[in-house]
């Protein structure tokens, strides 16, 4: 197939199309308005539905209806606005609706600036709604994978009857790269039988998230979490980056983890044996890949544009038996590859020190 | 009913078929429901279930439950039903509707729901015209919650939030929501009615009624404002909360019809059909053909990082486009990424591209082989980060002596002086974009010419940009004393 040379949220837009997306209701932020205005354009010649709505808190509950009445919808914006979005996640996987929603990040919190960051993980990975529940996390890094990614969140949140959140940063929806399409062949999903779509046949179908009797709630949250610790199992993605023979292993997503390819390299020529494992999915978090990875690494090297949000993911998956570090710069500032490899090679250069100085105490 | 009643006795009033016979829904009792005694949900509920039989539409309604006391109004309806969250049924709605334009949706929600926290999303739905049947249901306190403040509360009346009676100063006034959208171009019908006595209750039933029709024929929006008892929590009796109603609340709140369009509307456009899936790549303006320049098998290993900076308007994102475009037809990986952040904002513009045999691992361009420098501020900023044996390209005259560097080969032309002979300076970003082909040998000018030929959609801006293309070109030619390195190639 052709390559086009698009960017990251344009990307992400087609392939959402190609993936059976066919409504979008949303709400312009600094980031992610490609995606809105790719949506716009795009939406409505394949027959399907774009919406501005009012707020984002209006659009994430226009995605529950369409979501309630079967359609494959999606909505897109950035750290602010999923804080207004929370109320409808969480309605929207109480209620067992599948929809994509996608974060573009920024830098934060409140107003923050419009430059990139990945400080939303904890909001995306541990909940940022109320209540028992869960969002499938997916951290696209190339323009490639926003197109990719895009059409297997609609996948999965359908498999799956949940939110799936697509999580990126300024930089890899702003970027532009060539996208191999490989099978332009649009889906057409099936309505779902659950849906309610104004028919005889639907008639009997009810979408709720409202369980008054504890015990009834209690069931409903336990299927819930039944679904999760299946995803666990199935649904965890990665890459690993010349780990085979790493003794220090990075950890990154996003536009992060392609810096710390170039990180891995120049590490290398210095003789330290890097390597890199770029979570894909960061719900479900990699662990097992981490833990297993741990039997060889000496140390870890968590880095985020963050103040340090993913590294305690990797910490409870280490479990403890390995040095986790941390690095992270936030406010939209992009680590280079200069500062990063200054900054592990100091650490270790400081171990040396440490473990000479252990040595000569004892002596 | 009993199979025993002859064809000739049929009962003539029944329960509407839209309400079910028993709630099994609702778990205990299923046979009642769980309304107090003269609540005025249970009178407008069964109002709306007989139109819903009038209409003969049952099999199309899908009936949007809010957060209040009518949110079980699954239990009772044998329609489809969504249940959503406090004040968003008209959002909801409006998802509901626009996914499947032949369902009669009706979203019902109370006065705390509608007024106060959804009134943004009751405000816009109205405004949008969306074709919808709103029902609200105004008994002027929050029920379910027991007894606080709501937005259409009377002025000194005692809630449990307002113990000392609702004051104007300090609370607002009461909302006639009802006027507030009538305001509004979008609506087609709005009327206020009451359950206050059997007339009223009958005229409520006409109102309800109408409202469906509308959207039966496509009408737009339609909103009925009901005034209803609430005795539980307004401690009165069923008959008093009724007289209240009757006497007190439609003093307050006259009933009415507020706006009326229905004769004079449209019925909305029906969405066109789907293009067939086959046509998808066509309207995603996805390419289907290969671009015929590809890159000749005999090139080496390549890896260039060129920084595009200048002001913004000079083109400077549009120069780094094409060279990424042209690059990818060449057969290489590329990546260009726009000066991203509060520069976006302001005068300048800068973007980072990079052009590799190899899969392309950081995007961002801090140490560049090639800068090309559309002003000075630029090549002030840029010019340290450019790499020993790189090139630098600047749009100007001379470069600045205190910026001079013996490491790497300088191109000092007025690009945008040079496009403006040609009768276009804004073409001086083409210009550079020449010399950096003719000085650097990065990529062949066909493949460029072929970028440009994709890129640019206008025929005469294509015909300017290829002149100025070849002036840049031809300025490194005259101006080159040596064989043009490589910088790139390793």
């Amino acid at each position: 197939m052709p390559r086009q040379l698009i960017k990251g949220n344009e990307a992400l837009m087609k392939g959402a199309i190609l993936g059976g997306c066919r409504a979008f209701y949303g709400y312009p932020i600094t980031p992610a308005n490609e995606l809105t205005e790719a949506a716009a354009y795009y939406l409505p010649q394949v027959g399907g539905t774009f919406l501005q709505a009012e707020s984002e808190v209006a659009a994430i509950n226009m995605v529950f209806g369409a979501a309630s009445a079967g359609i494959r919808a999606m909505t897109a914006s950035s750290g602010p606005g999923i804080s207004l979005m929370a109320e409808g996640i969480s309605y929207l996987a109480g209620a067992e609706l599948p929809c994509v929603i996608v974060n573009i990040m920024r830098g934060g919190p409140g107003l923050g600036n419009i430059a990139p960051e990945q400080s939303d993980y904890f909001q995306a990975v541990k909940g940022g709604g109320h209540g028992n529940y869960r969002c499938l996390v997916l951290a696209p890094a190339t323009a490639q994978e926003m197109c990719d990614l895009a059409r297997l969140a609609f996948e999965l949140a359908d498999r799956y009857r949940n939110p799936v959140m697509i999580v990126a940063d300024g930089y890899t929806g702003q970027m532009m790269e060539p996208v191999d399409f490989y099978s332009t062949a649009a889906v057409d999903p099936p309505v779902p039988e659950w849906a309610v779509t104004g028919t005889a046949e639907t008639r009997k179908n009810l979408i709720t998230s409202i369980y008054l009797q504890p015990d009834e709630l209690e069931a409903h949250v336990r299927k819930l979490a039944e679904k999760y610790r299946l995803a666990e199992q199935r649904e965890a993605r990665w890459e690993n980056y010349r780990t085979e023979d790493a003794d220090l292993v990075f950890v990154g997503y996003g536009i992060v983890s392609r810096v710390l390819k170039s990180v891995v390299e120049a590490l290398r020529e210095q003789g330290i044996r890097a390597g890199l494992l770029r979570p894909i999915t960061l719900y479900p978090f990699p662990a097992a890949e981490i833990r297993r990875l741990a039997g060889q690494a000496a140390v870890f090297f968590t880095v985020e544009m963050s103040m340090g949000q993913m590294v305690e993911d990797v910490r409870l998956a280490v479990e403890g038996r390995r040095p986790v570090e941390f690095y992270g710069r936030c406010g939209g500032n992009v680590p280079s590859v200069e500062e990063i490899v200054q900054h592990v090679t100091q650490w270790i250069d400081g171990r040396a020190e440490q473990a000479v100085a252990e040595v000569m105490h004892h002596a | 009913m009993p199979d025993t009643i002859p064809a000739n006795m049929k009962p003539v009033h029944e329960k509407a078929e839209c309400l079910y016979e028993s709630y099994f829904r609702k778990g205990e009792n299923p046979h009642q429901t769980h309304y107090c005694p003269g609540c005025g949900h249970g009178i407008t509920l069964k109002l709306l279930a007989e139109a819903i039989d009038e209409l003969g539409i049952r099999d199309r309604v899908i009936v949007v439950s809010p957060v209040g006391c009518s949110v079980f109004l699954y239990y009772y309806f044998d329609t489809g039903n969504v249940q959503v969250a406090h004040g968003r049924a008209p959002a909801a709605a409006t998802g509901l509707k626009r996914s499947r334009p032949d369902a009669i949706v009706i979203s019902y929600q109370g006065d705390g729901d509608l007024a106060a926290i959804g009134s943004a999303e009751i405000l816009h739905a109205a405004n949008r015209g969306e074709a919808i049947t709103s029902i609200f249901v105004n008994n002027a306190i929050y029920g379910m919650t027991g007894g606080q403040m709501a937005p259409t509360t009377p002025l000194g009346n005692k809630t449990t939030t307002t113990p000392f009676g609702r004051a104007a100063h300090k609370d607002g006034y009461p909302i006639h929501i009802s006027e507030v959208l009538s305001a509004l171009d979008g609506p087609v019908y709005i009327e206020r009615v009451a359950l206050g006595n059997v007339k009223q209750i009958l005229a409520a039933k006409r109102a309800i009624r109408k409202a469906l029709e509308n959207q039966v024929k496509g009408l737009g929006f339609s909103l009925v404002e009901v005034l209803s008892p609430c005795p539980t929590i307004w401690k009165m009796d069923p008959v008093e909360a009724q007289r209240h109603v009757r006497e007190f609340m439609t003093t307050l709140y006259p009933l009415g019809v507020k706006c009326d369009r229905t004769a004079q509307a449209q019925p909305l456009p029906a969405p066109p059909p789907a293009p067939p899936l086959e046509e998808f790549p066509r309207l995603l303006r996805i390419p289907t053909e290969e671009a015929p320049v590809q890159r000749s098998g005999a090139m080496g290993e390549v890896d260039c990082r060129i920084k595009v900076a200048g002001f913004g308007g000079q083109g400077v994102l549009l120069l780094g486009q094409l060279i990424a475009e042209a690059g990818m037809d060449y057969g290489l990986e590329v990546s260009w990424l726009p000066s991203y952040g509060p520069e976006m904002r302001s005068g300048t513009s800068n973007c980072h591209v990079r052009l590799s045999t190899r899969a392309i691992d950081s995007p961002l361009v801090s140490k560049s082989h090639v800068l090309i420098a559309l002003n000075e501020p630029s090549l002030r900023k840029f010019m340290p980060a450019v790499l020993p044996g790189g090139t630098v390209l600047y749009n100007g005259a001379e470069i600045p002596e205190d910026l001079r560097r013996n490491d790497v080969t300088v191109y000092a032309l007025p690009f945008f002086e040079i496009a403006d002979k040609e009768g276009a300076a804004k073409a001086g970003n083409i210009v550079a974009l020449g010399a950096l082909l003719e000085a650097t040998r990065l990529l062949p000018a066909e493949v460029v010419d072929q970028a440009m030929a994709r890129v640019i959609k206008s025929d005469k801006w294509l015909e300017i940009d290829r002149r100025a293309l070849s002036r840049g070109m031809e300025a490194i030619r005259s101006m080159k004393t040596q064989p043009a390195k490589e910088p790139c190639h390793a």
